[in-house]
């Protein structure tokens, strides 16, 4: 394809992304860089309704001369990234040169809170992002086996868990998960022990986000797949069958190599999500035991003072775990394309 | 052309500018828009503040949970897009830190001589804001259950642990205590009160260095696990709502309870008739010998902002004292908060809320940096309840959260 | 065709598929038709603390309401809370994102598809990197800029910005679909002497339906669940349903009215379900068709 073509092609596209998402990742990059300025605090008599307290308050004369000379903000460099909120450096060190022995190193650095977030979160996407993918091709390749008059209504089914607005249906979910709740009842009962609360421990709680992610994302990666399958070329499959390949012979050397490109995407879409899991998080209520990257951003913003710099250092964080975790994934595409060009 | 649509202009101007002096509350002219939370006591409030919209006076609002995080946005610009927000002692630090409101005392003098004067915040001598309603966390309990169990209902939280080891042991309830323990904002609430209860401070006088790494502190928190054995095993992911289904289920007969979420417990909705009508309320709740109660104080008010015109603040100012004047009490709204609003007669559900007020309790600390404490509490202290940590080292962890917030915002 | 593959798997086989299935089925199924019902219930039995089963037989809805059913929530949601506008708009916002991010996203697909310059590859990339930034973080990048210059609280303004947020995935799925497409069908057009652009709408056009529909139906499913964009810059008479589903909530401080989020919910999916039934035929026909051969 020419230059010019391809450049009349894309240029919607790339306007579109260009302003909403290129020029805010620059201005988060410069706002993780740039604090805000020392503020000046004095200390006032506050009275409300229930009486006089002494307090503390910011001198906005004395503040708003720093602001006015600087308005970016105080240039802290780094610093964000590794303070103990992100990277921690310091601390690490400092948990290297004291503790005793690797378990003891591990535990400090566990009790950070970045480290113990990316845990979480590694753990998260290690686990969802394969069963996604094979429960994904398990129920596309079930489906499309099916009589077509049944089709549809399966596919809505299917869909189910990715249509019902999260915010609501993960509450429903919540619920039923309860210790008195349907699938909490069932749960104790088929685990035999009346007093089993999935909330209530660190690993049940990891266990219940995990089968929740798989349960919604799971839809997404049937979809892609059924719709590959539609494009299966049919007379490489029907001389596989005058072959007399089984079934799972056709599986095997038809079908998987033809869905290869697809997975990729699916992988691809799926670790960067899976990565940046927030949700669940928030609708469980599952802070105590589980925390991700993006619950971070969410906590920064969503206090009622809220963090600017700190969340825009996490978010370049979070781009650059994702672009660590795709490379591999993304070397394999870069093959695949130089193949394509010949 | 161009004299054409000026003329016109113009005209309409006269016009509108003729009419409107006698436009209700007394506005001329000018332009209001509220930001605020959207419970029903506000939704009263902006109705009406609407009601002065008329010729050349636009009215509008938007009311929403997420109205903390688009009110500074929305207040920076100039004008700015929001002229008032409704806030709560918490959040009205972030508008100061921020410097996006405006002090109200010019605006008082001249238009709002009647407004009573307990009505008003003041922060170093200038009114910030007009508070209009008043919330407190108290005691709720099932006083069928204690009073079968010749129970006193207490008065204190150690008095709460004897009563709930003998509600335990009566079999009346495996987990009869209840609370709004979920990490994040709820659970550092819960410290903030038993903090305060045990006569804690959070900072070094007069200064952002945090020191809650103390006695009161470890004994809050051991309070706070002690508490914990009689809740749900669950407790760490139970808000409001969930404690209070609890207590409608039944199972939960002594909790520590928002004074605004009595009503609905009480009702005829959500738990069988013997259980709601038993539902009743107490003082706040006691701890250690400080001699202050273990909650806090909240307040809800309306603010002006900085960066508009003078016409559209005294328009601002006008719609808004009209939006908390005694008229807007009916008897639909009534039971709708705690008003602190002449005219207004307290209901029995909100005797604990008054009982927290009488009690001498403390307000929410109104502090510029108390929100990033608010925030690391909320972040750390779960390790405590859960066990992975002692208390001192959960304390320190605080500290340090708190301490790499506050560096960060330039208050250390 | 499928028949006769069919025949050929043994009876175990074609009983595990049926029954791994099945239990799919139920599994993805269950909660949808538990909610379904419970919706005409009431709060303290669709979530009961005390006992599971009055969510089934209704055990509170017959104390308060004087039946086992009630229609409560809907009422509620959709009279008393006008949950109607919330429905129009989101109606306005999923047509517009739909439309707009398929449009330009089919373009760049294609090109990208086609293009075997580096360059393309790179875009590609970049729209990768691009769609890991979190989007709350997005968000609260625009508000500033949005009050300042008047955009904020208006669809339009959200509609551009779902399309932008989406169009990176948009990009990479309908990459992978062209690349599925092959190259000869367009190349013998332009040999024929077509432009490249009328390859693209005489050729192209009638055979990408399949991945195009897909697609679509994620940037829907996307902008109709979307939550962080909506809430943030939409303002209260241009709300959307999910965070008019979120206000039913309730905070804290103040209880809500769950039943009618509840209510709100399950009163959307049929339309969805007519959606998907469409969805489900267009990719039947592009097989069908027989266009798409490798």
């Amino acid at each position: 394809m020419k230059h010019k073509t391809f450049f009349w092609f894309v240029l919607p596209t790339s306007l579109a992304m260009l302003l909403f998402i290129a020029l805010p990742i620059v201005s988060v990059v410069m706002q993780s860089v740039y604090a805000p300025h020392e503020q000046v605090v004095i200390e006032v008599d506050n009275c409300d309704i229930f009486g006089c307290t002494k307090s503390t308050m910011v001198d906005q004369e004395a503040t708003g001369k720093l602001r006015d000379a600087e308005p970016l903000g105080r240039f802290v460099g780094t610093d964000i990234y590794v303070n103990r909120s992100h990277l921690a450096i310091t601390e690490i060190s400092l948990a290297w040169q004291n503790s005793a022995g690797m378990g003891e190193f591990l535990s400090e650095v566990m009790n950070l809170p970045f480290y113990r977030a990316l845990a979480f979160t590694l753990t998260y996407t290690f686990v969802v992002t394969p069963l996604v993918l094979i429960l994904g091709f398990m129920i596309a390749v079930a489906v499309n086996s099916i009589p077509s008059v049944l089709r549809g209504p399966t596919i809505f089914l299917s869909l189910l868990p990715m249509i019902i607005t999260p915010l609501i249906g993960s509450l429903i979910l919540f619920w039923m998960i309860d210790s008195r709740g349907i699938i909490g009842t069932l749960i104790q009962y088929l685990a035999g022990d009346p007093s089993l609360s999935m909330k209530a421990s660190t690993p049940l709680t990891w266990v219940m986000l995990m089968v929740y992610g798989v349960w919604h994302s799971a839809p997404f990666a049937f979809v892609v797949y059924y719709a590959g399958l539609q494009s299966v070329p049919k007379d490489t499959l029907e001389s596989a069958m005058i072959d007399g390949a089984s079934r799972w012979q056709q599986i095997r050397y038809v079908i998987i190599p033809h869905l290869v490109p697809l997975t990729t995407f699916i992988a691809l879409m799926q670790l960067m999500d899976n990565f940046r899991v927030f949700e669940p998080i928030v609708s469980f209520n599952a802070s105590a035991h589980a925390t991700s990257l993006s619950y971070f951003i969410y906590d920064d913003l969503g206090g009622e003072t809220r963090l600017l710099s700190s969340a825009a250092a996490t978010s370049v964080l979070t781009i650059v775990g994702v672009a660590v975790l795709l490379t591999p994934v993304l070397i394999r595409t870069w093959r695949d394309f130089g193949r394509s060009k010949t | 052309m161009k004299t054409l649509v000026k003329g016109t202009l113009v005209g309409a101007m006269m016009i509108s500018g003729s009419s409107a002096v006698y436009a209700g509350c007394g506005i001329s002219e000018g332009r209001v828009s509220i930001v605020g939370n959207e419970f029903p006591a506000i939704q009263t409030v902006a109705a009406a503040a609407a009601s002065c919209a008329g010729d050349g006076v636009e009215v509008a609002s938007n009311l929403t949970a997420d109205h903390q995080k688009i009110n500074v946005a929305g207040m920076q610009g100039n004008p700015a897009e929001y002229t008032s927000a409704i806030i709560a002692n918490s959040s009205i630090v972030a508008l100061m830190n921020e410097d996006v409101i405006r002090p109200l005392d010019d605006l008082i003098a001249e238009h709002g001589q009647d407004i009573p004067k307990n009505q008003l915040i003041t922060v170093n001598g200038k009114v910030m804001a007009v508070a209009f309603m008043a919330n407190a966390q108290h005691l709720a309990y099932r006083q069928d259950v204690l009073a079968e169990l010749n129970i006193e209902p207490p008065t204190s939280y150690e008095d709460m642990l004897t009563a709930a080891e003998a509600v335990r042991a009566a079999g009346k309830s495996e987990y009869p205590l209840g609370g709004a323990y979920k990490a994040g904002w709820n659970l550092a609430q819960e410290f903030v009160n038993m903090y305060i209860g045990h006569g804690g401070e959070f900072y070094q006088p007069g200064s952002a260095v945090p020191s809650i790494n103390n006695e009161q502190g470890v004994a809050a928190l051991e309070m706070m696990k002690s508490l914990s054995a009689y809740m749900n095993p669950d407790y760490l992911t139970h808000d409001s709502n969930g404690t209070n289904a609890e207590m409608e289920a039944g199972n939960v007969i002594m909790m520590n309870m928002w004074g605004s979420r009595i009503g609905s417990l009480q009702d005829d909705e959500g738990a069988p008739p013997e259980i709601a009508s038993n539902i009743v309320v107490g003082g706040p709740l006691m701890v250690g010998d400080s001699g202050s109660p273990a909650t806090t104080l909240w307040w809800d008010g309306w603010t002006v902002a900085k960066n508009i015109s003078d016409e559209d603040a005294v328009a601002t100012f006008l719609a808004m004292k009209n939006g908390v004047s005694p008229s807007i009490l009916n008897e639909e709204t009534m039971g709708e908060a705690v008003w602190m609003i002449e005219g207004y007669e307290p209901a029995p559900v909100n005797q604990g809320v008054f009982a927290s007020i009488a009690a001498g309790s403390t307000a929410y600390p109104m502090l510029p940096y108390h929100g990033l404490m608010h925030t690391a509490l909320g972040n750390e202290i779960a390790d405590f309840l859960t066990g992975k940590e002692d208390a001192a080292k959960t304390l320190s962890d605080a500290e340090a959260a708190y301490t790499t917030a506050a560096t960060e915002k330039g208050f250390l | 065709m499928s028949t006769s593959v069919a025949e050929r798997r043994s009876p175990l086989l074609k009983l595990f598929a049926w029954s791994f299935l099945l239990l799919w089925l139920v599994l993805a199924a269950f909660p949808f038709l538990w909610t379904f019902w419970g919706s005409f219930k009431v709060e303290g039995d669709f979530f009961s603390k005390a006992d599971w089963m009055w969510a089934i037989i209704g055990h509170l809805t017959e104390a308060e309401t004087g039946s086992t059913f009630t229609g409560a929530g809907y009422e509620g949601a959709w009279i008393q809370e006008e949950f109607w506008k919330s429905a129009l708009n989101t109606l306005i916002v999923v047509v517009c994102v739909v439309t707009i991010s398929l449009t330009i996203g089919t373009l760049a697909g294609y090109a990208l598809s086609r293009s075997t310059f580096n360059y393309a590859f790179w875009l590609l990339i970049i729209a990768l990197i691009f769609r890991a930034m979190p989007p709350i973080t997005l968000v609260s990048g625009y508000l500033l800029p949005f009050y300042e210059w008047n955009l904020w609280g208006k669809l339009p303004t959200a509609i551009i910005v779902l399309v932008a947020i989406n169009q990176p995935f948009t990009l990479w799925m309908l990459t992978s679909f062209f690349k599925n497409i092959p190259k000869d069908l367009d190349e013998s057009a332009m040999v024929d002497g077509c432009t490249h652009f009328q390859a693209f709408r005489h050729v192209i056009i009638p055979v990408m339906w399949p991945g195009v529909i897909t697609t679509g139906l994620f940037s829907l499913l996307l902008a109709y669940n979307d939550f962080a964009v909506t809430a943030m810059i939409l303002s209260k008479e241009n709300q959307t349903m999910v965070p008019k589903i979120a206000s039913f909530l309730g905070t804290t401080q103040t209880k809500g009215n769950v039943m009618f989020a509840v209510a709100s919910v399950v009163s959307v999916t049929a339309p969805l379900f007519v959606l998907v039934m469409f969805f489900q035929r267009q990719i039947v026909s592009g097989l069908t068709a027989g266009a798409v051969k490798g």
